[in-house]
Order: structure tokens, then C-alpha cells, then sequence
């Protein structure tokens, strides 16, 4: 069992992330789809950071976090406005981006 | 005062531009504006022209360069006024018989309520007609064209509230682009030979060019001047213009607008003299309308109209002598000058006549009105006689010079010419006599509502002025060849060549002819009654009457056959060419709503859209091991 | 060499809670099934030797982010579970064929790589990934920290919500009742007995009637409120064995008469 099962992994768990985003209409729920694909990535880093016995994956997979705490502030702040402005955090409500 | 001739032109375009913004407060003095103003022009070029007198005949052209009109291009145009001879008759006929009938315009149109407007076009027309005479290049005279033009379109349509009027003007107007067309091609293929459409450079290459060149800028001018000048083929629109006030049709469709065909021809004397066959169609096409309006003047009972088809077949004299080459320009002219002088005179007789009869034209209502009218009545005759050509009066010395001018040459063009020109001095002889005779001889034939009476002083003294033009003008020019000679610098001399008959011969048969014509309408206009409804006539005075069916012919030859060309170029234009681009516009529309379709506003299928992208992105690459 | 036993509790510990994220229905469960899933990958990062970036995982994700969701989740409504129908038409078959596609495309991709791992088999420490961020990748770091304050500040922006009026204080509150109307003293207070807690039963005026208004609105609205009258018909009524048999606390005939919520299993 080497390292590269966890890569097999990951690319289950970001195939999950992805669906999750594609089928939630709760925006909460399809961001924490979003959360699961930057973990799953997150996750190759590491386990090629051990394959390649270097440190740089490690400290990728750290930025990585790093922004994705950023990200969750932000977005979940954009979700509450949303919340406020239309009293819904569903995803098919703010259909203004309609052509 | 030459290089003061600018203004000529500038004083009646003031004067118009001033006419038209002052408004109703200058209705009360207004024309009195426009008769100054025409005369001040009249002034500018009589000064013009003694200064002329007073130089060599050498150095009488005199080119006054205003400003660069299209400066530094290939085509470099000046605006610039060139006075010489030729040029300054036709201001000096403009301006002179112009101020007339200003005069004449004051009394005439003193009931109107649009006076002023009437004297603003009269103003305008003046200023355009010196500007297309005093011109250096052809395209400045196409501006002074276009002027006229328009003047003439304003004026034949000056009461336009009457439906048929208003169609007249535009008949007028639209006749007139054809022969427009002609010009503006002429100056194309001017520019293309000579890189210029100027005079000088024009004049100066064109006896290098090749005689194809000459032609062809000669057929397109002819155009032109068929156009103006109311000739054959594109003369329908003369006889409709009468529609104007009869001031106006006595100086622009009468004296000096009309003639600006013959001018052109004139003035481009050398392209045609390097183009014969050009020449001889100017000729037939000048014959032909000599007896077309000959014929059509014989039918017609309505004053105006007879006098209009009088003037074609005059103007067709004309065109007959210009396309004669050097020997008949000068007498072109001449002719243009005396019919200038004693056909305005005869229109002016005829508005005179048409103001006691309450404004009617029909002839055989007329009748006798010798006794009432005096003055028209004889100033009438004068003119009458003049056009008649009896000697001495100013029609004779120029018209029986073209009759003898068209009799020179060689093979079937002296005696077919020379005949038609002949002929048509009989037939003008009948026809003139009949107008003169059915007006002021015969029986009163008169409706019960006219009282006829004399006109006012400010309408009979222009009628004398122009009668005595008539009477003595042609007497005074012809002596010792004067206006020929004052004419050459322009026309070329033209070397003495003997008439296939000679010439007593024809001033013989010409008075003979003149003489049977003016008998046989005494016979039948004078002494016999005259019935007070036209009779039913033959076929060829019905045809006559009709103008020779040429508006069905125009309607029949040039307008359906247009009609069904621009329908159809329309259709292909609509279904090909539109087609084309609306079909591809079409499509993109189509495109369009179809990708409209596709954004439905989701976040979740623009997420599920970028997910299927990037699947098969990564799909291409993974397959396709790219 | 990283021990199987491991990568199958992980497996386990994050595919299967991580399907909550398609099934579940209330956001509630599916943090905390998300948060099960951290711990798992907090687990392999450890066991794949970075243990630092294990603890950050636990510290940073299952402590703040997913705490984080859950507050928002407070903010939004806990409890409206997500109707799972589908409404954009087509729209389940694309999510689950295009992330199948995507799992099973990188899967293959994954397979075809042929990385030769160095075994050295070099353990992450703290310290040796301190030495590299702060000495490499330190402008990162720097920029880093930029990032995060510009979205702390941010998030305040987008949620703060301007003050249109004044603040009023209690004094000015209090003025407003009054004028308003309201009564000045306190209302009674519920009456108590002797077996209930009796918030939901109205105190007793001298005359012996019950006092509406002792009750609180909020019970009212809910319909959980009760009568004295009934009551002291309990009350009287103790020595009925039915209602000594109950295990509750509270008098048997009390539950039987109470209105439960709507859409509550009566108790």
C-alpha cells in the first residue's frame, strides 16, 4: 500500500465534491462540496509530498488551507448577505444571471 | 468693373437669401429689392462690357480666379469667373431682359400674396444663370445648372397648391436629371482625358484627343443640353413648365434659361469640333425639334403652350447653327439673343393679354383685341414679326443666317438640314401668324365675364423696351457682321463657304415660304371665324395637340421599362444581395437564441457547464494523448 | 511504506461520510458528517508523515471553518431540511455523469502515471516545515497574511448592516410603552401548584378565577396553555391508578390534553 492509494482517494472524494456542487441547491451544503474538492486536492499534495520525500507538497497543501480559510470567511459573509437580501440561501432563487 | 463681375452673381443671391428670411414685414417693398438687385447686376455687366469694348479683341477674356474650390487633389478646381464675349452677351441678355421682367413681375404679380417669394426666386434664378454663363469650368457651371435648375423647378411650381402644377415642376425637374446626368458623365470622362474640367486646360488638350473622346464628352453634353434646352428627346417637360407665372415663362423658358443647352454647346466648341459625327447629331437633334415644335405649335390652343412649343422649335434652330461647327455658332448665339429679345416680348404680350382676359389661355376665346390693347397689340406684332423673319426686324438677320449656314456642306447633310430648317420657317410663319391672328384679330370671341383693358406702364414698358429689341436689335448687330466679329475670339472664325443653292435663292424661298404661311393662317385664322371649340381635326393635329403622344412615348419607351428594371433590380437587390446578408444575420440571430436558451440563469447549470467542459477538455487530452 | 490498516480506516472515515453531501437532507448532518471526513483526512495527513499540517487540518477545518458553517447555518435556519427533488430538468443525470466521468477520468489518469517513489521515506516534522516557510516561501507567508485580514475585513463589510435610526435607549423604551399604554407594573406571574412547574397555568385572582394574561403570550400562541379549572379536576383525581403508572413527572391527564406542536410526534 504506497502513497498513491491516498491519490486514488482524493480523486474519489473531488468527484464527490464536484457532484455535490452540481446537484445542492443550498448553497451552504454546495460550498462544503467546494471545501471537500480543495481537501481532496490538498490531500494528492501530501501524499506526493511523501512519495517525492520532499516538503514543498506539505507546505502547498498549508497555502492551500490557508486560502481556503480565507474563502470560507468570505463566502460564508456573501451567503448571509444573500440570506438578508432574499430571505433564501437556495441556488436557484437568484436567477438574475439569466440571459 | 470686369473684375467686379462677381457681383453679378452675389447682389440677386444676396438679394435672394434676403428675400426669403425677411419675412412678411418686407412683403410691402420687397420686389422693389429684387428689381434693384437685378438691376445693379444689370449695371455691373453693362460696366463689364464697355470696358471689354474698350480692349483688343484679342485680350477680351479676362479669367477672375475668387478661390481654390477643390484645391491640391488630382482634380483641382478653381472658383473663377471668365469674362469674354460669349460670356458677357448672356450676362447683358440675362441681366437686361431679367431687369424687364422684374419691372413687368412688380405689376403682374401685384395681387399675389406671395410676392416677395416670387421675386427671391426671380433673384436666385438671375444669380445661378450668371454663375452657369460666367463659369471657368465645367464644374462651376454644373452649380450655376443645378441653380437654374432649381429656380426653374421653384417657379414652374410657385402656385403649387394646384395639384397639376406642382406635377408639372416635378416633370420639369426630373426631365432635367436626365440631361444633369449627361453633364456630371461629360465632366467624368473630362477629368479622366484631361485631369481637369476646366476650361483652359479643357479647351487646350482637347485637339490632341482622340476623336472616340471627343464624341462620346460631346454625346454626353448633348445630353445635357438636350435636357435644358427642352430638344429632342427630352423635350416633354417644356410644355407642362408653362404652368409657372408668365414673367417667369418669358425669361427662363423663354429668353435665357432654356438656352443654356446652346450656351454649353457653344462654349465646348472645341471638343465638338474635334467630333464630327457628335456635331452632325447636335444638328439632327436641333432639326428635328425645329419641326416637332413646329408642328406641335400649329395644333396648340392654349397661348402659352403655343408660344412653348414656338420656343423649342426655335431653340432648335439653334442647336441646328451649334451643330454646324465654326460657321453657325455665331449666329447660334445671335439667333439666341434676338429670339431672347422678341420671344420674352411676345410672352410678356401674352401675360399682358391673359391679365384682361382673367387669366385665360384658350385662343379661340380670344379674338379682336387689337382694338382694346394697343400697345400688346403692337409690341405683339413687332415680335411676330421678327419670329416670322421679315426683314428688317432681328429674326430675319439671324435666322435666315442658320437657314443659309445649314445649306453649306457636302452630300445629303446641306439638303436634309438646309431642307428641315427651311420648312420649319414656313410652318414657324403659320404658326405664329395663327397665335397672332386667333389673339387680336377675327371676331371677339370672348366669355361673358371679361372686359379686356390695357395693361398698366409698369407692364407695357418692358413690352416696348423688348419690342423695339425685337424691331431693330438684329438690324444693329448684323451690320457689317458686328456681332460675328465681336463673337470670334470665342467661336473661331469660320471660313466663307457657298450654300449648295445660293443665297438669294434662299432668302427668296425662305420669304416665300414665310409668306404662304403667314397667308394661309390669314386665310384661315383671320378673315374665316373661328370656332369657339377646338374641332375634332385630323390624325396629325391630334398628334400634334398631344405634344406627339410624348409623354405615353416617354411612359411607354423609358418609364415602364425603367419601372420593370428597378423592380426588378430591387427583387434581386431584396432576395440576393439583402438576402444574402439577412440570411447570415438570420442565422446569427437564431444562433443567438439558441445560446439564449442555454443561459437559464442557474449557477448550478453554468457549474454543471463548466464541470462537462472540463471533463471532456480533460477527456481530448486523456483519449486523444495529446 | 504507510500501513493499509490506516489508509482503510481513512477510506472509510472519508468516502462514507462524504456522501452525506448528496443524500442528506439537512445541512445540520452534513457539517458534521463533513467534519467526520477533516478528522479522517487529518488521520492520513499524519499517517503519511505531516503530522504538522494534521493538526492545522483538525485546528483549522473541524475547528473554525466547519464551526463556522454551522454558526451560519444557526444564522439561516437550522432545521429546513432541503427538498431533494430535482428542479432544472436534466440536471441530476449531468452532475452524476460528469463527476462519474471526472472521478473515473482522473482514476484512469491516476493509473497510467508511473512515479518511482524515493523512499527515503522522510517524516514532515514542524520544524523542518518551518524552516522552509520561513525561509523560501516567507514573501508567501507575508502576502498570506495580507490575504486573510483583507478578508476578515472583507466579510465585515459584506455583512455589516448600516444603522438607519438612532439608537433608542431602555429610557426612551420604556417612555414609549407607557405612552403607548401599556401597563406600568408587572403582569402576574402564572400560578403555581403544588405538582407543576405551571408555567402554562394561569394564577388565581382573590375571586378564585384564573388570570389570563398571568400566562405567557408565547404559550398561548403555542395552544400549551391550560386552564385552572381542569387542573384542579387533576388534582382531585390523584388517587386514579391509571395515572400513577406514567414514569413522567407531570400529572398523567396533563400530556393527554396538551396540543403538541404541529407536526410533532406527541410525546
Amino acid at each position: 500500500m504506497t502513497a498513491m492509494s491516498f491519490v486514488y482517494l482524493a480523486a474519489i472524494l473531488f468527484a464527490i465534491g464536484a457532484a455535490a456542487v452540481l446537484l445542492r441547491r443550498n448553497a451552504i451544503v454546495a460550498f462544503m462540496g467546494v471545501e471537500l474538492m480543495l481537501n481532496a486536492a490538498n490531500l494528492v499534495l501530501v501524499a506526493f509530498s511523501r512519495m517525492y520525500g520532499e516538503l514543498d507538497g506539505q507546505i502547498m497543501a498549508f497555502f492551500v488551507m490557508v486560502v481556503a480559510a480565507a474563502e470560507v470567511v468570505v463566502g460564508l459573509a456573501i451567503i448571509i448577505a444573500l440570506f438578508r437580501a432574499r430571505q433564501t440561501i437556495s441556488l436557484d432563487e437568484p436567477a438574475e444571471l439569466k440571459g | 468693373m470686369q473684375s467686379l463681375i462677381w457681383l453679378a452673381i452675389a447682389i440677386p443671391l444676396a438679394s435672394a437669401a434676403f428675400l426669403l428670411v425677411a419675412g412678411k414685414r418686407a412683403d410691402a417693398w420687397g420686389h422693389w429689392v429684387g428689381v434693384v438687385a437685378s438691376s445693379a447686376a444689370f449695371l455691373v455687366g453693362a460696366g463689364a462690357l464697355l470696358e471689354m469694348l474698350g480692349q483688343d479683341a484679342a485680350n477680351r477674356a479676362t479669367t477672375l480666379t475668387l478661390w481654390e474650390f477643390i484645391p491640391g487633389s488630382d482634380l483641382n478646381v478653381n472658383v473663377g469667373l471668365l469674362v469674354d464675349p460669349l460670356s458677357i452677351t448672356f450676362v447683358m441678355l440675362i441681366t437686361f431682359v431679367g431687369t424687364l421682367i422684374h419691372f413687368y413681375s412688380v405689376a403682374y404679380m401685384e395681387h399675389d400674396v406671395a410676392r416677395r417669394r416670387f421675386f427671391a426666386y426671380l433673384n436666385l434664378f438671375i444669380a445661378a444663370m450668371l454663375l452657369l454663363v460666367l463659369a471657368d469650368s465645367y464644374l462651376l457651371l454644373f452649380f450655376g445648372w443645378e441653380g437654374v435648375g432649381l429656380a426653374s423647378y421653384l417657379l414652374i411650381g410657385f402656385w403649387n397648391h394646384r395639384n397639376e402644377y406642382a406635377t408639372a415642376a416635378n416633370k420639369a425637374f426630373v426631365v432635367n436629371r436626365i440631361g444633369d446626368i449627361g453633364l456630371i458623365i461629360a465632366m467624368g470622362m473630362m477629368f479622366a482625358a484631361f485631369g481637369a474640367v476646366d476650361f483652359t486646360t479643357v479647351f487646350a488638350e482637347a485637339p490632341e484627343a482622340s476623336t472616340a473622346t471627343l464624341t462620346a464628352i460631346g454625346l454626353a453634353l448633348l445630353l445635357a443640353a438636350c435636357g435644358k434646352s427642352a430638344q429632342f428627346p427630352l423635350q416633354s417637360w417644356l410644355g407642362d413648365a408653362m404652368a409657372g407665372p408668365t414673367p417667369v415663362s418669358a425669361l427662363i423658358h423663354a429668353a435665357t434659361m432654356v438656352t443654356a443647352g446652346v450656351y454649353l454647346i457653344v462654349r465646348s466648341a472645341p471638343i465638338f469640333n474635334g467630333a464630327p459625327n457628335a456635331q452632325l447629331v447636335v444638328a439632327v437633334v436641333g432639326a428635328i425639334t425645329l419641326l416637332l415644335g413646329a408642328f406641335i405649335g400649329m395644333a396648340k390652343d392654349d397661348i402659352k403652350k403655343a408660344l412653348a412649343a414656338s420656343t423649342m422649335s426655335q431653340i432648335g434652330y439653334m442647336m441646328l447653327a451649334a451643330g454646324l461647327g465654326p460657321i453657325g455658332y455665331a449666329f447660334a448665339i445671335f439667333h439666341l439673343l434676338t429670339h431672347g429679345f422678341f420671344k420674352a416680348g411676345m410672352f410678356l404680350g401674352a401675360g399682358s393679354v391673359m391679365h384682361a382676359m382673367n387669366d385665360q389661355v384658350d385662343m379661340r376665346r380670344f379674338g379682336a383685341l387689337r382694338g382694346v390693347m394697343v400697345i400688346t397689340w403692337v409690341t405683339f406684332g413687332l415680335g411676330w414679326l421678327a419670329i416670322l423673319g421679315i426683314p428688317p426686324f432681328s429674326g430675319y438677320w439671324s435666322k435666315d443666317k442658320i437657314i443659309e449656314a445649314a445649306f453649306v456642306g457636302e452630300g445629303w447633310q446641306p439638303w436634309v438640314l438646309g431642307g428641315a430648317a427651311l420648312i420649319g420657317a414656313g410652318l414657324t410663319a403659320f404658326y405664329m401668324s395663327r397665335l397672332f391672328f386667333m389673339t387680336f384679330h377675327g371676331k371677339a370671341r370672348w366669355t361673358d365675364d371679361v372686359h379686356p383693358h390695357e395693361s398698366s406702364p409698369l407692364m407695357t414698358v418692358p413690352m416696348i423696351v423688348l419690342a423695339v429689341g425685337s424691331a431693330f436689335l438684329g438690324l444693329f448687330m448684323a451690320t457689317g457682321d458686328r456681332f460675328t466679329h465681336f463673337l470670334e475670339p470665342v467661336t473661331g472664325h469660320a471660313e466663307h463657304h457657298d450654300p449648295v443653292i445660293p443665297i438669294p435663292v434662299i432668302i427668296a424661298l425662305t420669304l416665300a415660304l414665310v409668306i404662304v404661311g403667314a397667308a394661309v393662317a390669314w386665310m384661315k385664322y383671320g378673315r374665316a371665324d373661328v370656332p369657339e371649340t377646338a374641332p375634332a381635326g385630323s390624325l396629325a393635329t391630334i398628334t400634334a395637340r398631344n405634344d406627339f403622344f410624348q409623354d405615353g412615348v416617354n411612359r411607354a419607351v423609358f418609364q415602364r421599362p425603367g419601372q420593370h428594371l428597378t423592380r426588378t433590380l430591387v427583387y434581386a437587390d431584396a432576395a440576393i444581395v439583402d438576402g444574402a446578408v439577412n440570411k447570415q444575420a438570420h442565422g446569427w440571430a437564431r444562433l443567438g437564441e439558441a445560446s439564449r436558451k442555454l443561459q437559464t440563469g442557474q449557477v448550478r447549470s453554468y457549474a454543471a457547464t463548466m464541470l462537462v467542459g472540463v471533463v471532456l477538455i480533460a477527456l481530448i487530452i486523456v483519449v486523444g494523448g495529446l | 511504506m504507510v500501513s493499509e490498516v490506516l489508509f482503510w480506516i481513512v477510506a472509510a472515515l472519508t468516502v462514507i461520510p462524504s456522501l452525506a453531501l448528496l443524500f442528506a437532507k439537512r445541512p445540520v448532518h452534513i457539517a458534521m458528517s463533513i467534519v467526520l471526513v477533516m478528522v479522517g483526512l487529518a488521520a492520513a495527513y499524519v499517517g503519511l508523515g505531516a503530522p504538522f499540517l494534521g493538526v492545522v487540518q483538525i485546528v483549522v477545518y473541524t475547528g473554525a471553518v466547519m464551526m463556522m458553517f454551522l454558526f451560519v447555518m444557526m444564522l439561516v435556519g437550522v432545521d429546513n431540511a432541503e427538498d431533494m427533488r430535482e428542479t432544472i430538468k436534466g440536471q441530476k443525470w449531468i452532475g452524476f455523469l460528469a463527476a462519474g466521468g471526472l472521478g473515473i477520468l482522473l482514476i484512469s489518469v491516476i493509473g497510467d502515471a508511473s512515479i518511482e517513489p524515493r523512499l527515503t521515506d522522510t517524516v514532515g516534522n514542524p520544524e523542518g516545515v518551518a524552516m522552509i516557510l520561513f525561509s523560501e516561501y516567507v514573501l508567501v507567508m507575508e502576502v498570506l497574511g495580507f490575504l486573510l485580514i483583507t478578508a476578515a475585513v472583507g466579510a465585515l463589510v459584506l455583512t455589516h448592516v448600516p444603522r438607519l435610526t438612532p439608537r433608542r435607549t431602555q429610557v426612551e423604551l420604556q417612555a414609549a410603552r407607557v405612552l403607548a399604554g401599556a401597563n406600568p407594573v408587572n403582569k402576574p406571574m402564572p400560578g403555581v401548584y403544588a405538582r407543576h412547574n405551571a408555567l402554562d397555568v394561569p394564577a388565581l385572582d382573590p375571586q378564585g378565577q384564573p388570570i389570563e394574561e398571568s400566562v405567557s403570550r408565547v404559550l398561548e400562541i403555542r395552544r400549551q396553555t391550560q386552564d385552572g379549572q381542569e387542573f384542579r379536576a387533576q388534582l382531585e383525581d390523584t388517587d386514579n391508578p391509571d395515572h400513577e403508572a406514567r414514569p413522567h413527572g407531570a400529572p398523567s391527564r396533563d400530556a393527554d390534553t396538551r396540543n403538541t406542536r404541529d407536526g410533532e410526534e406527541p410525546k
